[in-house]
């Protein structure tokens, strides 16, 4: 007891200091690494020996206690001592020749423990377990036990099915409940009528030694449902964790300025007028205003602007924006859920949940077909118990087989089944299908709206005019180019050397950061960087200008297209939709980029609400809008849109907006993804009609009373093999 | 029939171990690395004695 008292004792009297220097104890707590455990992404693992190099490789550094690779998500996950910081870490990997970027373990541990997948999993297997066990004594009973082996073998049964039928059965008894608060008849009520009556006539059946008891179908029922309920969730999970991966990826870091040292924090901890340094190529983590530096911010997720634009003191800057050039301090003036950032992402939620919702095929049949099974059923009862004269207990047998004969074992599996073979075959070709309803959507889209910085373009600058220019110019302009790591300069300096020109010899380069670089040339200034520091008329494409003494030149860029940007608009055209490109960026750059990709329909400097209005105005007008776009501008547009797509790299709130995201560079496979949802919108279809056929056939036999225990397990599980069989037909 | 009252509890008690069994390796996260679990028992790593 006293040892325990004595313990906050001693860390009080442990650092006297910090009572009298609040922020420097903040500080302390805030760069001391609370987490031993590390979780990093490894995309490029694929097999065994990448899996001992990795554990052993890891597990020889001083510090790691140990490292276990998880090959199904392609990561590692290793437990440290607190000095071990993730970049030492990424830095060793890169050196054992694999690729690794740091997890925010915080925003993953919901996926670690998949409670209610295992949940399933473990109702599953106790149905399997029952039914093959119930199965067993049934064949034994159908093929002709009598009196008293028939009563024991039901007895038997009926003490497997009945904690079986409540344990696994909760899921639908549960959600059927919730349906009936509400007023509503799912799927589950049929389902959840057709358990418990089946389980219940059998025990009644049993005790007064009746012919059939439906233990069996009971029990096989729950079985299928399950299964159908384990791959929807399945695959939800997949979609799920890969999108909190990415999301996870963004470790919410800021370099925090306080009494003249730096320490690295979590964003989340930064105040309204703290100091942040954000360096060249950070993201700004929150709103604040610059108070030191100059530079460039490029601004294109959040407006899609192409072109850079530039900061300095007093200038306001939102996060998300990227620095470009030079170190800025920022003085924060909104952070966490205050910042323009945040808020946009809140909107987009508002958006998300005004959006009309739709209705999937499966509830659309759901409505049609929980009634009609109800009424089948009730009328059932009623005419055997006029025709027979009151015998409830045969009445009673007759509604509940038509329950059973009926019950959605086919529909609860068609579309989960076909949904999981259509987004495991879009996983393998990069595209990660977020929203269960999506696919329907997709197939039904006859517009499709693109955006271009980011989308269709890989936000990567290429010069166009090189060769406007003279050979003299061009190796100035490749040594100026050469000494900055702006993003124009690199790609002039690249397309430079591809082009086998030499840098001319300069001396005094120097970089003005916001501006661009200068140097001398032959005792002459000269200077590349923006149109008014260098005193040239500004394009109006993209472009950086070159002074050579008084002789001005321009070079223009455009964007890289994305790799298949191409294929995907000619596909999409080709299967007979209209495609739009609608952008925020130059009048310019837009025209261009459409006359490149042959878009007919184009829209440039259009503002975040402009693009969602043009997407509500296409709606209107009945059709059904696909929009495709990665910047924050994009977001409304994406929510309000019948399906979105976005890539892997856009922001975080676009990503959370849309339906479909992109995870490899390729855009093309947005033409396979528009071709799979047709085929498997056709499946589900056609596995409905299959289970239809089956109820066509199975229900006259149980309404006239021939149906047996038998009957019901036949057309149970033959129908279910059917619709899994056609859903794996999926090309 | 007396044969009944030795097979029926006997295939009950099979079933049930394979269910203790399937609840173990669930319990114990079997499920969670199926391809990295696929892959490791082809590399010769800790083919003597268990990982400590």
């Amino acid at each position: 007891m006293s040892a325990a008292a004595d313990i906050p004792h001693a860390q009080i009297s442990a650092c006297p200091a910090c009572a009298v220097a609040p922020s420097a104890e903040r500080l302390a707590q805030l760069s001391a690494p609370t987490e031993a455990r590390l979780m990093l992404s490894l995309p490029t693992a694929h097999c065994a020996a990448c899996i001992s190099t990795v554990e052993s490789g890891l597990e020889a550094l001083p510090g790691i206690r140990s490292a276990r690779v998880n090959l199904t998500l392609k990561r590692v996950l290793i437990e440290a001592d607190p000095d071990v910081t993730p970049d030492r870490v990424i830095a060793d990997l890169d050196r054992l020749g694999y690729e690794a970027h740091e997890l925010d373990a915080g925003m993953l541990s919901a996926t670690e423990t998949d409670r209610q997948g295992r949940e399933l999993l473990m109702r599953l297997g106790v149905a399997g377990f029952a039914m093959m066990n119930i199965m067993l004594l049934s064949v034994a009973v159908w093929s002709g036990a009598e009196a008293h082996t028939r009563d024991l073998f039901h007895w038997i049964s009926g003490m497997i099915a009945i904690p079986t039928v409540v344990f696994a059965g909760q899921p639908f008894f549960r959600s059927a409940w919730t349906a009936l608060k509400a007023g509503r008849l799912g799927m589950d009520v049929p389902i959840s009528l057709a358990i418990i009556l089946a389980s219940s006539i059998s025990v009644y059946e049993t005790w007064h030694s009746g012919h059939h008891a439906y233990f069996d179908a009971a029990v096989m029922l729950t079985f299928f449902l399950l299964a159908g309920r384990y791959l929807d969730h399945r695959t939800r999970a997949v979609a799920r964790s890969a999108a909190q991966e990415l999301a996870a990826l963004e470790v919410p870091r800021a370099i925090l300025l306080r009494d003249g040292t730096e320490a690295t924090v979590p964003v989340a901890q930064l105040m309204v007028g703290d100091l942040v340094l954000v360096r060249p190529g950070g993201r700004m983590p929150v709103d604040g205003v610059v108070v030191a530096g100059t530079s460039e911010i490029d601004r294109s997720l959040l407006t899609g602007e192409s072109l850079p634009v530039y900061a300095g003191p007093d200038q306001v800057v939102s996060a998300g924006e990227v620095n470009l050039t030079g170190p800025l301090t920022v003085r924060v003036t909104a952070a966490g859920r205050d910042t323009s950032l945040f808020r946009m992402a809140e909107l987009v939620a508002i958006a998300e949940s005004a959006k009309t919702r739709y209705t999937s095929l499966a509830d659309r049949a759901a409505r049609a077909y929980s009634p009609l099974v109800h009424i089948l059923s009730f009328s059932a009862f009623g005419y055997w118990m006029w025709t027979t004269g009151g015998d409830i207990r045969y009445a009673i047998n007759i509604s509940a087989a038509v329950l059973i004969i009926t019950c959605p074992c086919a529909l609860g599996l068609a579309v989960p089944a076909v949904v999981t073979a259509a987004s495991g075959k879009l996983f393998r070709k990069g595209l990660l299908i977020k929203s269960g309803t999506a696919l329907e959507r997709l197939a039904e889209v006859d517009t499709v709206v693109f955006d271009k910085t980011g989308t269709l373009t890989m936000g990567a600058p290429a010069p166009t005019n090189l060769a406007d220019h003279s050979p003299a110019d061009l190796s100035v302009a490749m040594a100026l180019a050469s000494a900055s790591s702006h993003p124009l300069a690199l790609a002039l300096a690249g397309a430079a050397r591809a082009a086998g020109v030499e840098p001319a010899t300069l001396s005094d380069l120097r970089e003005v950061p916001g501006y661009g670089i200068e140097g001398e040339f032959q005792g002459r200034l000269v200077r590349l960087g923006r149109a008014a520091w260098v005193g040239a008329h500004p394009l109006d494409v993209t472009a950086t200008y070159l002074r050579v003494g008084d002789r001005i030149a321009g070079f223009s860029f455009s964007d890289t297209l994305r790799p298949g940007a191409e294929a995907a608009v000619s596909g999409l055209m080709a299967q007979g939709k209209t495609v739009w490109l609608v952008s925020g960026d130059a009048t310019g750059a837009v025209r261009d980029m459409a006359l490149r990709l042959g878009i007919a329909d184009w829209i440039a400097g259009a503002l975040p609400a402009e693009k969602a209005a043009k997407v509500a105005a296409l709606t209107a007008a009945g059709h059904k809008v696909l929009m495709v776009g990665d910047g924050l501008n994009d977001t409304a547009a994406l929510a309000s849109a019948h399906v979105s797509v976005s890539p892997a790299s856009a922001l975080d709130a676009a990503r959370v907006a849309s339906d479909i995201v992109l995870l490899g560079r390729d855009i093309g496979a947005i033409v396979d993804a528009a071709r799979i949802a047709v085929t498997s919108t056709r499946r589900i279809k056609e596995n409905f009609y299959i289970s239809a056929a089956y109820n066509v056939v199975a229900v006259p036999i149980a309404l006239v009373g021939l149906a047996t225990p038998l009957w019901a397990a036949a057309a149970m599980s033959l129908s279910s093999i059917t619709v899994s069989l056609n859903a794996l037909r999926m090309k | 029939m007396g044969i009944l009252t030795v097979l029926i509890p006997v295939s009950l008690i099979l079933g049930g171990i394979g269910l203790a069994a399937f609840f173990w390796s669930l319990k114990n996260r079997q499920y969670d690395d199926p391809e990295g679990d696929a892959r490791r028992i082809l590399t010769k790593d800790w083919d003597d004695h268990p990982k400590p």
